[in-house]
């Protein structure tokens, strides 16, 4: 038993003694189950992640009462959640009212179908995994919409209209910029671009990084998160299209939308930044980090501490020689995507509607569509000609984007009657 | 122009991620290797868990003073507090006996009932300076909840008698200036 298909041995472990009928059976549902499960955890500590990281950009604590270091915050929220008045508004449509949160969340898990979280750890290989991703995900808009206009609020309908018109203006840059992948590795299926990536991460050339930076910020737009979270600007719509949700519902909403920010994070993963390919580097290093995590950490009972660096003792021993697992470095990468989304929200104000619209109309878009041409060059020339074809032609474009974009110098206006 | 662009962006995050780094020690050790300066980092004071050091002069309610023992307080009931109170919320009652002749112990008037509604003075020491016997001064006692503002917030004189003692402990600097005007006033009623 290796630490690299430890989950996959697990797996089969548990289902080989089932007739030969039944394993297929069992094996869906225990995939099914898996993901069931670790969704909900995924969401509530993403809350906590970005709860605690903002707080220290800000200089705060987070959360600390609940639990060691604030663990058990998420659970306290789910629990407050879940004993709340449960609203709909008079004059509402109750049932699109209630679909609504639903139609958000399914989705959101759906997507962690293709996603391979390691080797030979997709749900499922399917040979369009990309367009699935892609399909699966935008349906999160009519979610929005859907429950914007149930709620019978003013300004429910008016950051859902603004929700589509974002996630339909910056699905298009999103979809542009992937396909220089799809042209190179020639397969939509996410397990073949990832393995496409052995020999090189797609985001250190310079198509790969172009599109990267394109394909993350269109997916940081399409879920709605700070700095693009027009649809919810408090400042503005209160709350846009979730203001009339309360409870349960509401939850659901934020689980909605942070499992499609992690899934965001795991497709640029993904995508441009090798899967879960990592460089050969032994598990014992991996290991010992921990321990030291363990040993340092002040909150935790000597005894937990103890047998923490106790336990990773016994783990170094035992798969100490192999290389770091690779669902290790899908999720080591993954969460530092997720950072890298929490840092810019901890960062950047929100952008107005009209800056939002023109970044992806008159920026994004225009530079995926030359990032397909660079591509071109990068594929199809012999190496030197075509790689200093594409950064020439990328630099270029980028330099030409922004000049073009740059707002009109107003003269100063002199007042007449005021002086 | 470029450059500018992204570097703006680039500063931005930079400040973010030194300030998040700044509140961890690893963080701090981090920074200290290469060499970029830093602040304090996380400044919360938690509060149930640990307390804020207050400076001596820091006020919240006033209280009465009494010398030695409670029946002895300073106050004479000449309610001049009460009437300078800018909220109106001292409430003062002067002892008399049945002829309607104010009351006397230790040779002084006394109040017979002497209430301070705390949920609505504003803590601004004005009772403390206009009283010409130093009998009322502000304690430095915050964490005053209570379930029912109508009883629990209404202080009556039994609430509020603390001991000179007291006053000397949280305010030794105040209490000092007090004692010796006392003092020097003592020496003139009583001359030689
Ligand atoms: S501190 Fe001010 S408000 Fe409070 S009792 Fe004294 S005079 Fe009134
Ligand atoms: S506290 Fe001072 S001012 Fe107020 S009634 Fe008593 S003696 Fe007079």
């Amino acid at each position: 038993m290796s630490l690299d298909q430890l989950f996959v041995d697990a797996k089969w472990a548990l289902i080989r003694k089932l007739p030969e009928g039944l394993i297929p059976w069992a094996s869906m549902l225990i995939t099914i189950g898996v993901i069931g499960a670790l969704a909900p955890l995924i969401m509530m500590y993403l809350t906590w992640i970005e709860r605690k990281v903002i707080a220290r950009m800000q200089n705060r604590f987070g959360p600390t009462r609940v639990g060691i270091y604030g663990l058990m915050q998420p659970l306290a929220d789910g629990l407050k959640m879940l004993i709340k008045e449960d609203i709909v508004p008079r004059g509402a449509d109750p049932l699109l009212h209630r679909l609504a949160p639903v139609l958000a969340v399914v989705p959101a898990i759906l997507l962690f179908a293709v996603i391979p979280f390691g080797r030979n750890m997709a749900a499922v290989d399917l040979n369009v995994g990309l367009l699935y991703f892609l399909a699966v995900g935008s349906v999160g808009s009519y979610a929005i919409f859907m429950g914007g206009w149930a709620s019978r609020s003013k300004f429910s309908v008016l950051g859902a209209m603004r929700s589509v018109a974002q996630l339909i203006s910056y699905e298009v840059p999103s979809v542009l910029s992937v396909v220089g992948v799809m042209m190179v590795v020639g397969s939509l299926s996410l397990v073949d671009i990832v393995e496409a990536q052995a020999k090189g991460w797609f985001v250190f050339t310079p198509w790969g990084f172009v599109a990267c930076l394109i394909f993350f910020l269109s997916g940081i737009a399409e879920v709605n998160r700070t700095p693009f979270d027009m649809p919810e600007a408090e400042s503005e719509l209160v709350a846009g299209f979730h203001t009339e949700y309360s409870g349960m519902k509401f939850a659901l909403w934020y689980m909605g939308e942070f499992l499609e920010a992690f899934a965001v994070c795991a497709l640029t993963v993904t995508l441009f930044l090798g899967g879960w390919q990592g460089p050969l580097i032994a598990s014992w290093l991996l290991v010992f980090i921990l321990a030291i995590v363990f040993a340092t950490a002040k909150l935790l009972h000597p005894v937990i501490r103890a047998l923490g660096v106790l336990l990773m003792g016994g783990l170094a021993i035992r798969f100490g020689s192999e290389p770091i697992p690779s669902w290790v470095w899908f999720l080591i990468k993954t969460y530092a995507l997720v950072f890298v989304l929490v840092w810019l929200r901890g960062t950047f104000p929100r952008l107005r509607i009209d800056q939002l619209m023109g970044f992806a109309w008159k920026f994004l878009l225009p530079l995926a569509l030359v990032n397909i041409l660079a591509v071109g060059f990068w594929v199809l020339l012999p190496f030197p000609t075509g790689a200093i074809l594409s950064v020439v032609l990328l630099v270029m474009s980028v330099g030409c984007l922004i000049r073009l974009n740059h707002p009109v110098a107003l003269e100063p206006r002199t007042y007449i009657l005021a002086d | 122009m470029l450059m500018i662009i992204g570097s703006g962006v680039l500063k931005g995050l930079g400040v973010t991620l030194k300030t998040f780094l700044e509140t961890y020690p690893w963080g701090r050790a981090m920074l200290r290797v290469l060499g970029i300066a830093k602040t304090d980092g996380l400044v919360t004071i938690q509060y149930p868990d640990e307390k804020q050091e207050h400076s001596e002069r820091f006020r919240y309610f006033p209280f009465l003073v009494y010398d030695g023992t409670p029946d002895n307080l300073r106050c004479v009931a000449c309610r001049i507090c009460e009437q300078e109170c800018p909220p109106q919320c001292i409430h003062i009652v002067v002892a008399k006996d049945e002829q309607g002749r104010p009351l006397k112990a230790n040779g002084r008037t006394l109040p017979k009932q002497f209430d301070i509604d705390i949920s609505i003075c504003m803590s601004c020491r004005i009772c403390v300076d206009v009283c010409p016997f130093d009998a009322i001064e502000m304690d430095n006692q915050y964490e005053l909840s209570g379930y029912d503002r109508a009883g629990e917030m209404y202080f009556t004189k039994e609430k509020l008698l603390k001991s000179a003692d007291y006053f000397k402990s949280i305010k030794p600097t105040e209490a000092a200036v007090v004692d010796q005007r006392l003092a020097a006033k003592k020496k003139k009623e009583t001359p030689g």
